[in-house]
């Protein structure tokens, strides 16, 4: 077990280190952009004078290096500092507040979580039974129609599924809301009924991917002597693949469970601005298009920090369940 | 949430439209129900502070709702008091006395008076404040309290219009000595209050029992008003009966809301214009020629056509708009003449023309294709336009009152001396012309003390003359406000055309059919 907290801690640190390299690059690539916060907040009403002093009270007169240095002092220490909109709105009116980056990110971040949490509840079992039921009447029409539908539904862009899902459960059978505004004390049913559109779009979206990887794993298992063995026992079709076939398989469906689960996280952005789902990704879109440095490199980190957590995560689990991989030469 | 079927919509929008044909007045109004509204404009650093805002949805939720102002413009455009019951001026504009409604109480109980209005108003000049009214509270030189429910105003000019100015959206009334509090929390004296606030998401406001309005506005029990910047999903949530009403429509679904019967979709205009404003200190468009050139070489019609879809009207190179009060109607019209055109073109001692056209989206929804229509009709008079396509980002900083021509908006003002103060006066920060005429600069300062209505009209009317056609800047068009609402909601025969949605006054005017 010591070689597996060893790992761990080898790619927690290497982590660290992917973290701030992307915040780097975030850094320069949000500054390159043309126009910036003054610019873009002011609109219209930009005038040098305006521009120049808005950029004084919120620091952006300071080289990009020491802007980023010490953005970089606060982050390490966790203090992820206070977003250019709430930092102009406080010398805007003269009075303080203490809305930090991390409090307008908690809550948005809390619905992000949630939505990824349900439509994983339905995308995972659903693909991995799929990908199963696919794999036991391989090459029948079942097998190819679940092909085909999951197949064309990742080929779709995000926005295009959603439109569908909309036009036959909102407009023309009024099931499900169109509108996914969720707010803090709603109440659970309301809640999952007002998040069940996105979540069924992230499910279209991520279930191709998971259910060919089910698939192919075992299928690719399948041609071993020891399912050989097992067949000529006289077991039955699903049981070869359930006890014999999936317990192999598992290494591969777990990586791409968990690249999926990151997915949920960090590719959201569409799907939450077309069902006006007040998640991260909608706060990141709102923040990019003003140029609000703070909000965009926090999003971004929790993004990296989602893809690295959770690919770290299938790492060590595919580790645990191949006796092999814990023991290497 | 209500469950309603089409069928029921469809029979109670056909009972209106029989109602409405027949001549029975339908203007029942009855006090319940929620209005849903789903509006665009919305941003995360909202706030409950009235000098912060710009966008329709904080105006809606504060001006609209649970705010009010010292006076009121009503929907027939004539101005009524709202805080403030009548006033009195001097002969030379100078000195103003507003007396004040009394029994008035904000949210927290407190009571209305005198010390409440100083306090708001001196909120726009405090140190560091960049409100966007500072400048009419700046012309304020002395406040005086004279009774509790009586203020006197001293201004550093006559301004015959400086009651017109206090119905700004900006000028919120607080309550004096918790106004840090009514900020965060949204303590008014309007119809609503506030139950709960989650900036650029959502907004619930409750009535409030006992107003001073009742009778006259506030038939919504409560009101939620939800953030949808996206306009897809707004115009979903109208078709799929989530939300009562939307502003900015997108003009590709407009045709299916037209075609349910259900739906209402509103086209009001007002004073907001796109123009193509030039700086008239540079050559050749310091020469009147070349500019009246310009404004013959513009098809209009097509502009609105094409660019708006027709949700617009053929404007007059002036901005002063039908929500005006003095708008000159009746003036004579520029339009599309090549003859005359390429005559201008004759006078200033040129053959022909080649200008550049600095144009981006971000100036106002298909403003690159107006630049390239524009360009086509110019043409056939002589004129060759090279349409620049500007950067999107930065452009009312790199562009707008740096490039020769460039493509611009505005949304207009209320008063006429506001528009032309703010866009036209010699010196001013916004004045994207850099236009120079003698009479049209003294007949600004005549107009802004004159108290005497017929005066200021022949004096305004001039002004329109002046600009239409001598002025720098190609005004080809008003934008309209476009919005849609479900026909479960009814709404006076007049509508406010000074912003969207009634003017931004939807959840006070209007009430559940």
């Amino acid at each position: 077990m010591s070689t597996v907290l060893r790992i761990i801690l080898q790619r927690l640190a290497l982590g660290l280190l992917t973290l701030v390299i992307v915040s780097i690059v975030i850094f320069a690539a949000v500054n390159s952009l043309p126009g910036d916060f003054a610019q873009a907040i002011l609109g219209q009403a930009a005038t040098p004078e305006a521009v120049a002093a808005i950029r004084t009270q919120i620091g952006l007169d300071d080289p990009p290096v020491t802007r980023y240095m010490l953005w970089l002092y606060g982050a390490v220490q966790g203090d992820l500092g206070i977003s250019f909109a709430q930092a102009n709105f406080t010398t805007f009116t003269g009075s303080s507040n203490n809305v930090t980056v991390a409090d307008q990110i908690a809550p948005r971040f809390a619905n992000t979580m949630f939505l990824a949490g349900v439509t994983a509840a339905i995308a995972v079992p659903l693909a991995v039974t799929l990908g199963i039921l696919a794999a036991l009447y391989r090459n029948s029409v079942f097998d190819r129609a679940a092909n085909i539908f999951t197949l064309s539904s990742i080929s779709s862009p995000e926005f295009f599924v959603a439109y569908v899902l909309i036009l036959f459960l909102a407009v023309l059978n009024p099931i499900l809301p169109s509108l996914s505004n969720i707010y803090a004390d709603m109440a659970m049913g309301a809640r999952l009924k007002a998040t069940l559109l996105p979540a069924l779009t992230l499910t279209l979206v991520v279930t191709a991917h998971m259910m060919r990887m089910t698939r192919a794993a075992i299928i690719n298992l399948l041609a071993s002597p020891y399912i050989e063995m097992a067949r000529l026992k006289g077991i039955s079709p699903l049981r070869v693949i359930l006890r014999h076939a999936l317990p192999n398989a598992l290494a591969p469906i777990i990586n791409v469970i968990a690249l999926n689960l990151a997915y949920l996280i960090t590719g959201v952005v569409v799907v939450e601005v077309v069902f006006v789902y007040p998640g991260i990704g909608q706060l990141f879109v709102d923040s990019v298009k003003i140029r609000d440095i703070p909000v965009v490199q926090a999003c971004c980190l929790i993004f990296a920090a989602a893809y690295i957590l959770l690919n770290l995560t299938a790492d060590i689990l595919s580790i645990l369940s191949n006796p092999r991989l814990r023991h290497p030469k | 949430m209500k469950q309603i079927s089409r069928r029921g919509l469809l029979r109670t929008g056909m009972a209106a439209g029989v109602l409405a044909a027949t001549g029975v007045p339908t203007l029942a109004q009855s006090r319940g129900g929620t209005l849903r509204l789903g509006l665009a404009g919305a941003n995360t650093s909202d706030s409950w502070d009235g000098r912060t805002h710009s966008d329709t949805y904080m105006i809606v939720c504060a001006m609209g709702a649970v705010f009010d102002c010292l006076t009121e413009i009503a929907a027939n455009g004539e101005l009524v008091g709202e805080l403030a019951e009548s006033w009195e001026a001097t002969a030379d504009a100078k000195t103003w006395i507003f007396n004040l409604r009394q029994g008035v109480t904000f949210h927290n109980g407190a009571a209305f008076t005198a010390d409440d209005v100083i306090a708001s108003l001196n909120l726009h000049v405090a140190e560091g404040s960049q409100s966007a009214a500072a400048p009419i509270v700046a012309a304020i030189t002395e406040m005086t309290k004279l009774g509790d429910y009586q203020v006197q105003f001293v201004l550093e000019a006559g301004n015959a219009d400086f009651p017109f100015l206090l119905s700004d959206y900006h000028l919120l009334m607080y309550p004096h000595g918790s106004i840090e509090e009514a900020i965060a929390n949204g303590i008014g004296t309007g119809l609503y209050r506030n139950v709960s606030f989650d900036p650029g998401v959502r907004t619930v406001l409750q009535r409030v029992d006992g107003h001073y309005k009742d009778g006259q506005a506030g038939w919504f029990d409560s009101i939620e008003v939800i953030a949808i910047n996206d306009g897809s999903a707004r115009m979903t949530a109208l078709m799929t009966g989530q939300v009562d009403a939307v502003n900015n429509v997108v003009f590709q679904t407009e045709p299916l809301m037209r075609a349910n019967p259900a739906i209402e979709v509103m086209d009001v205009t007002g004073n907001q214009h796109y123009s193509f404003p030039m700086l008239t200190n540079l050559s050749p468009l310091d020469n009147v020629n070349v500019r009246q050139a310009l404004k013959y070489a513009v098809d209009r019609q097509e502009l609105v056509d094409k660019v708006l879809q027709g949700h617009g009207a053929v404007a007059n190179d002036h901005p002063i708009g039908p929500a005006n009060q003095y708008y000159f109607a009746e003036l004579e019209q520029n339009s599309y003449d090549p003859d005359r055109a390429k005559a201008m073109l004759q006078a200033a001692g040129l053959d022909g023309l080649n200008i550049d056209l600095s144009v981006s989206d971000a100036a106002f929804a298909g403003a690159v294709d107006a630049g390239l229509l524009y360009q086509a009709k110019a043409a056939d008079c002589g004129i060759n336009i090279n349409v620049v396509q500007e950067a999107a980002d930065g452009y009312w900083s790199n562009v707008w009152l740096k490039k020769p021509w460039c493509a611009s908006y505005w949304s207009g003002r209320v008063t006429e001396d506001w528009m032309f103060t703010l866009g036209y006066q010699t010196g001013a920060a916004w004045n994207d012309t850099n236009w120079e005429n003698e009479r049209f600069q003294s007949l600004l300062l005549e107009a802004r003390a004159e108290l005497d209505s017929a005066k200021r009209r022949e004096m305004y009317y001039e002004m329109q003359m002046l600009c239409s056609q001598e002025g720098g800047v190609v005004i080809p068009m008003y934008a309209n406000f476009v919005t849609a609402n479900s026909t479960k909601l009814s709404h006076p025969e007049t509508v406010g055309n000074v912003y969207d949605l009634d003017s931004n006054r939807i959840a006070e005017r209007w009430w559940m059919a």
